[in-house]
């Protein structure tokens, strides 16, 4: 086991798919030479060339259109949209095209394609139209999968599983946490989707966060060590979501707190709140609590971005909010 | 220079205050980056100024821009006040948009600037937006729409070229091609040589005009603006310019050659222009040292303002998400 970068760590993975499958292929805007905004694809211009490595102009809905229409046609392609407020140009190629078309088809055919976006940003003071977490926009459409990388482990082995997956998904990294080291095996490994991880044993409270947050809940369980013991677990992926994962830590600690950053109101927090709910009803002793962004976007200011964006003090805050505890 | 009557060497000696004022409010925001006085990210447009100053001189306070991510020229251009826009790069109470917005969405709809925007390729619909709403209330305004060479691959740029061609819209769509978009070069974005082939598309008046010269700006958008305010509809103004900074501050360019960097700046917009009037004699060279020392003064003032404004209260930051409490 190697320390490694997720950005290193989603490169490698990357290349590991270029060079394993013909069929795979990169495609977005400035992913080539310049190696990507966030430089995720450095050097893979270099080692594939420009046919594996596809530049594009600043053309959202064309990358995602053409990259369901390569899908179809036998190619596997992996399309950077720069961030996921960017989505938004591209929105209706996955809700009207990608996701549909095994369905309206007939069932015959399948659309393999990966979209790799950036949640989150608040942390580098981004603003509104470069700051959200959109993973709750795509988990309604019907035919994606969605994917919500967090550690370099889990964003090789799900970013590998992605790509050899025949149905279109949405893969989620986190601008903060590209440069988090992690451990990562040596060998090449894949992680099924579907799959949570507990990333950390507890018995009082579940904490079930996502990205970022998944960091600030182990900073949070380590603080309160002694005083309250949280179990901390990740869903990585919120489509398939592994609510018999999830459930089991809530019956064994029968608290839970959803952390996330996106915004609360119809969000991914009050989904998996529900689902846990039915699955461990009995078990519970406290209702289940959400940690989110409030219905507002995301300001420029620190003290407001501050304000607005969840970290380890709102789940600190929502824990000792949980009655009988 | 040919002979200029006395209105047009005003306009050019204000043009040039207002030139110098841009690229000083600019040139100190990257030092204050580069400081780490001002949170987020910031895209200079120091080069472009005499695209910014001659469009908007071409129009009235009542009429209206949409701008981009590299807005702070537009900004100024249009009127805004220096001291409020570093505020809001601050991201204090005080600034446009109370701290909310920052470098890449400053907006003051008041002054008729509709908002530089983090969202490549957005403007132009909100122009034809604007255009619709001139239309329908019968007045006599014009909406300037600025947005880059890279802009010109997306796809609601060209929906809105087409609408407002439809509807005849009094909006002046102009591109801003200073050469990149981000690391990639215009002509490996684009499959067109020559983004005015774009207006014969849609049937609108298209030209390229030198985007190094406030003069040639200024003439191609006045025609266009007196052509839309006179039902005539809108037009295309390509405006050949180059950034001298990188695509945001801290960009290693790599991309580019410095040989190339000093081409564009041989043609400075600002330095050719001192240059022509003090050879026609219409400025002294102590006139134009005054001018600088003047905009040095102005952005000292507007940094210590700024400086000395407060944080906006962390409540704030759920205000204003509706406009009405229902
Ligand atoms: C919809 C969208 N896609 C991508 C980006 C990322 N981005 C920010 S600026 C930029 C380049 C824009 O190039 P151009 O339009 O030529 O303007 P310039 O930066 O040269 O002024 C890109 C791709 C964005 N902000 N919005």
């Amino acid at each position: 086991m190697d320390e490694q970068s997720a950005r290193g760590a989603i490169n490698d993975a990357l290349a590991e798919e270029l060079d394993r499958d013909e069929s795979v292929y990169l495609i977005g805007q400035d992913i080539g030479k310049p190696g990507g905004s966030f430089g995720i694809t450095r050097g893979l211009h270099e080692e594939f060339g420009g046919d594996r490595v596809v530049d594009t102009p600043i053309s959202e809905a064309a990358i995602v259109g053409s990259s369901a229409g390569a899908g179809l046609t036998g190619s596997r392609p992996v399309a950077e949209i720069m961030y996921a407020d960017f989505m938004g140009l591209a929105a209706d190629q996955v809700m009207n095209q990608a996701g549909l078309f095994k369905y309206m088809f007939g069932g015959d055919v399948s659309v393999p394609m990966t979209i790799r976006t950036v949640n989150g940003g608040s942390g580098f003071n981004a603003a509104a139209q470069h700051s959200k977490s959109l993973h709750g926009l795509f988990m309604h459409m019907p035919g994606v999968r969605v994917v919500l990388a967090t550690t370099p482990y889990d964003s090789k082995g799900l970013l590998k599983s992605a790509i050899r997956s025949d149905d279109p998904v949405l893969f989620f990294e986190h601008m903060e946490l590209y440069n988090r080291e992690g451990e990562v095996p040596d060998s090449s490994y894949t992680l099924p989707l579907g799959e949570a991880a507990i990333e950390r044993e507890g018995d009082d409270v579940t904490v079930i966060a996502t990205q970022k947050l998944v960091y600030d809940a182990l900073d949070v369980a380590a603080s309160l060590e002694g005083e309250i013991s949280v179990e901390v677990v990740n869903p990585r992926t919120v489509k398939p979501l592994d609510v018999e994962t999830l459930a089991e830590s809530a019956r064994k600690t029968g608290r839970v707190v959803v952390a996330d950053e996106s915004v609360i109101q119809n969000g991914p927090g009050a989904y998996i709140a529900k689902r846990i709910e039915s699955e461990a009803f009995y078990h519970l002793e406290a209702p289940i609590e959400v940690v989110g962004v409030d219905d507002t976007p995301i300001p420029f200011s620190p003290p407001l971005a501050d304000a607005v964006v969840p970290d380890g003090d709102d789940i600190e805050t929502a824990i000792r909010s949980l009655p009988r505890l | 220079m040919p002979d200029v009557g006395a209105a047009q060497s005003d306009r050019l000696v204000e043009q040039l205050r207002e030139m110098i004022l841009i690229r000083e409010f600019e040139s100190r925001v990257g030092t204050l980056f580069e400081n780490n006085e001002l949170p987020g990210f910031v895209h200079l447009s120091i080069g472009q100024e005499a695209v910014a100053t001659g469009a908007c001189s071409a129009i009235e306070a009542d009429d209206y821009i949409t701008s981009t991510h590299r807005g702070h020229g537009h900004s100024i251009a249009k009127g805004l006040d220096p001291d409020r826009m570093m505020a809001e790069l601050f991201g204090k109470a005080n600034g446009y948009c109370g701290g909310k917005s920052g470098s890449m969405h400053i907006a003051d709809v008041d002054s008729g600037m509709l908002g530089a925007n983090g969202i490549v390729g957005a403007g132009p619909a909100l122009a034809a937006g604007a255009g619709l709403s001139i239309s329908r209330s019968g007045a006599d305004r014009v909406c300037l729409s600025f947005f880059g060479d890279g802009a010109m691959a997306e796809g609601p740029v060209h929906e809105s070229m087409n609408l407002a061609g439809v509807r005849d819209l009094p909006v002046v769509f102009i591109c801003e091609n200073n050469q990149y978009g981000e690391m990639t070069p215009a002509e490996d974005q684009h499959h067109v040589d020559g983004f005015e082939a774009r207006g014969d598309v849609y049937d609108m008046p298209a030209e390229t005009v030198d985007g190094m010269s406030v003069q040639d700006v200024y003439d191609a958008t006045s025609t266009a603006v007196e052509r839309a305010r006179n039902g005539g509809g809108p037009s295309l103004i390509v405006c050949e310019t180059y950034r001298y900074r990188g695509h945001y501050e801290g960009d290693p360019t790599t991309y580019r050659t410095d040989d190339e960097v000093d081409e564009w700046q041989e043609r400075d917009p600002i330095d050719t222009l001192e240059t022509s009037l003090v050879d026609a004699g219409l400025l002294e060279e102590s006139a134009i040292e005054a001018m600088h020392a003047e905009a040095s003064e102005r952005i000292d003032e507007a940094v210590a303002f700024a400086r000395t404004s407060d944080l906006p209260d962390a409540e704030t930051a759920f205000l204003d998400v509706y406009t009405e409490e229902l």
